[in-house]
């Protein structure tokens, strides 16, 4: 048994490809959070206002896609940025 | 049973040999596949256009919905009607980026040539050129300035700040959001389509009628279809951000 454990503490296994996949998941799963909760706010406004006036759908539309590109581009910065992250 | 799955690392999914030219100007599958979208989209325009009927049918009848798109869909909804002068610039972006995009989903080629930051980055600087100089034409270097860094109506002890903010949005966000858009997305489809690839193929490699199993055939094909309408999205998505900078290089806000 303790011979194992001693085995153990010698010999130190590379960590740096572990810390860099966690890092990773962490860059894009904090990245995704505020615009996930931002392109449903834009999405559940545009179609509310929408309903409300079904004749103003087509500019409510593109300004819908306007939002939640502008949006959605903070995700795909995070998206980027785990796949820049090297060990 | 080995259900160990072997995924390959990011720059097997994306980077393609060499097939002639050199080691700078090499020509490999996604160059190729970009001089073929330009045949394309230029074939698919010329023989819309050669012969064309009061009743439009067939090639030019996509031809026409498309332009009419553009025109009444982008321009006419971001820039209004002095927009008009950019419609052939922008139809011819949109259906670059659609046509080079849904390189995606088609067998054999399967690689979305947005999926390589060149060309994003290449259009995105063309765009870039392009706003600074139709606001710098229309409004004058000064006014120009002026209309796109100081917001109207706001307090003189805060101004400095958003000077500095939307000094960061002209010159560095802009750009680089409308690249790293267009890129990401299409990088991270074709990701997604190789990954659920490799999961059936391996399922079915084991025992082939366990590859309906964790549904991942099923889904393959429904993210397939996925990718169809973000390929439309993100070609939608990058010209309209186009006519929205260029409309506000033109006319300031007020």
């Amino acid at each position: 048994m303790l011979s194992v454990l001693a085995q153990a503490a010698s010999s130190t296994p590379d960590i740096t490809p572990g810390l860099t996949a966690i890092g990773r998941g962490i860059v894009y799963g904090g990245a995704a959070i505020g615009p996930g909760i931002g392109i449903g706010l834009v999405v559940g406004n545009a179609i509310s206002s929408m309903s409300r006036q079904p004749e103003s759908a087509g500019m409510v539309r593109t300004t819908m896609f306007l939002g939640i590109a502008f949006t959605e581009a903070l995700a795909l910065f995070g998206f980027v940025l785990a796949f820049i992250i090297s060990g | 049973m080995n259900l160990a799955i072997d995924f390959p690392p990011i720059s097997h999914a994306v980077e393609w040999p060499i097939i002639f030219g050199g080691d700078v100007l090499g020509v490999n599958k996604v160059v190729l596949l970009m001089w073929l979208s330009v045949i394309v989209v230029f074939a698919f325009f010329f023989v819309a256009s050669r012969k064309q009927e009061l009743i439009p049918a067939g090639v030019q009848n996509v031809a026409e919905s498309t332009v009419d798109f553009i025109r009444n869909g982008i321009i006419l909804q971001t820039m209004g009607e002095e927009g008009l002068f950019y419609t052939p610039f922008l139809l011819m972006m949109f259906s670059f980026i659609f046509v080079c995009n849904i390189w995606e989903v088609i067998p054999v080629a399967q690689m979305p040539v947005n999926a390589r930051i060149a060309l994003p980055m290449f259009m995105a600087l063309l765009v870039y050129v392009m706003y600074h100089f139709v606001g710098i034409k229309g409004q004058g270097l000064g006014g120009y300035l002026k209309s796109s860094l100081v917001p109207p109506g706001v307090p003189k002890a805060i101004l400095p700040l958003l000077v500095f903010i939307e000094l960061i949005t002209m010159l560095i966000t802009k750009p680089l959001s409308l690249c790293v858009r267009l890129f990401a997305n299409m990088f991270a489809g074709h990701l997604l389509l190789i990954t659920f690839s490799i999961i059936s193929a391996t399922l079915f490699a084991i025992q082939w009628q366990i590859v309906i199993l964790p549904f991942s055939a099923f889904l393959l094909i429904a993210l397939t279809g996925f990718e169809v309408l973000v390929a439309f999205l993100q070609a939608f998505i990058f010209t309209i951000l186009t006519a929205v900078y260029i409309g506000q290089s033109m006319h300031p806000e007020h």
